[in-house]
C-alpha cells in the first residue's frame, strides 16, 4: 500500500504519472512530496511508487 | 530621523544580539506583493531583516486596498516602488531591492539570486506551483515558505503552518480557494502572511520544527 495524503491506496507498482492521471489533480497546480523529498516534475513518469511509500500531493488553490 | 545605530540598538534590546545578527544578515525574497507579500514584507522589515527582494510586475489598484499594505494615493504606482516607499517610512535601514518583472520558469533563478529564503506569495495557483517546484529543484540551498488557502470568511484557526520537506513550509488552510469563496478578506490573508513571516524568522533563528 502507498499512503497518499494520509489515505492508504493500492497503487504500488504504478508510476507517479499513472497514479496522477487517475485523479482529478491539475498537474499545473501541484507539488508532490515522496518520503520527505520533492519529486521533480520531470521525474513523475519515471518514479515508480513502492510499497510503504508516503506521498503528499500539495494542490495549490488561488488567493494571496 | 533615527540613526542606523539607534535602529539597531532598539532591535537588539528586543531580540538580543544573536537573533538580531541572524535576522540582519539575511536576505528574503518575496514573490508577489499582494495581500500576502505586502504584509510579509512589513513584518520582516519591522523584525530587522537585512535585505528584502520584492518581486511583482503589477501596479497598485483600487481593488487591492481592502487587504494590501498600500495607500489610496499610491494607486497606479508599481507595487515594488510603493511598498519600498512604505517600508522606508517604517524601517529606514532595511535594504530593499525591487524587481518589477513577472516571474517565470525561465527567469526565477536570476531574480531570486542571493536569497536565503523565498516566500511564495502569488495569487494564482499555477504560479504558486511553478515557483514551488522550481525553487525546490533549482535552489537546493534555499528555504521556501509558500501559502495555499486563505480566502473567505472561514475560521482564523484553520490557518496553519506545515513542514512538507526539510526546506519547504506551507501556510494556509489548504482549501479556501479565492475562486470558490467571496474572495480575500484582510485579516485572514494577514494571518497567513504572519504565519509565513514568523516561519521565515524561525528558520533564521534555527527553529525548524513547526
Amino acid at each position: 500500500m502507498v499512503k497518499v495524503n494520509g489515505i492508504e491506496l493500492d497503487i504500488a507498482g504504478k508510476t507517479l504519472s499513472e497514479y496522477l492521471a487517475e485523479t482529478d489533480y491539475d498537474l499545473k497546480r501541484i507539488a508532490v512530496e515522496r518520503n520527505g523529498e520533492i519529486v521533480f516534475k520531470a521525474e513523475y513518469e519515471s518514479t515508480v511508487l513502492e510499497e510503504g511509500d508516503n506521498l503528499e500531493v500539495v494542490s495549490f488553490v488561488g488567493g494571496g | 530621523m533615527i540613526s542606523r545605530d539607534e535602529w539597531n540598538e532598539a532591535l537588539i534590546a528586543r531580540h538580543g544580539q544573536e537573533l538580531h545578527d541572524r535576522f540582519s544578515s539575511a536576505t528574503a525574497a518575496i514573490c508577489g506583493l499582494g495581500g500576502l507579500g505586502s504584509n510579509i514584507a512589513i513584518a520582516l522589515a519591522r523584525a530587522g531583516i537585512g535585505r528584502l527582494i520584492l518581486v511583482d510586475f503589477d501596479r497598485v489598484d483600487i481593488t487591492n486596498l481592502h487587504r494590501q499594505q498600500y495607500k489610496a494615493e499610491q494607486i497606479g504606482e508599481y507595487k515594488t516602488e510603493a511598498l519600498a516607499a512604505n517600508l522606508l517610512e517604517i524601517s529606514p535601514y532595511t535594504e530593499v531591492k525591487g524587481v518589477t518583472e513577472k516571474v517565470t520558469e525561465d527567469n526565477f533563478l536570476e531574480l531570486l539570486e542571493g536569497a536565503d529564503i523565498v516566500c511564495e506569495a502569488f495569487d494564482n495557483a499555477e504560479a504558486k506551483a511553478m515557483l514551488v517546484n522550481g525553487v525546490l529543484q533549482k535552489l537546493p540551498e534555499c528555504y521556501l515558505v509558500a501559502a495555499s488557502g486563505m480566502a473567505g470568511m472561514g475560521s482564523p484557526n484553520r490557518i496553519e503552518t506545515r513542514r512538507i520537506t526539510d526546506r519547504f513550509y506551507l501556510c494556509g488552510d489548504g482549501v479556501s480557494d479565492v475562486e470558490e469563496t467571496m474572495g480575500l478578506v484582510a485579516p485572514r490573508v494577514m494571518l497567513c502572511a504572519a504565519h509565513q513571516a514568523q516561519t521565515v524568522l524561525r528558520i533564521l533563528a534555527g527553529e525548524y520544527e513547526v
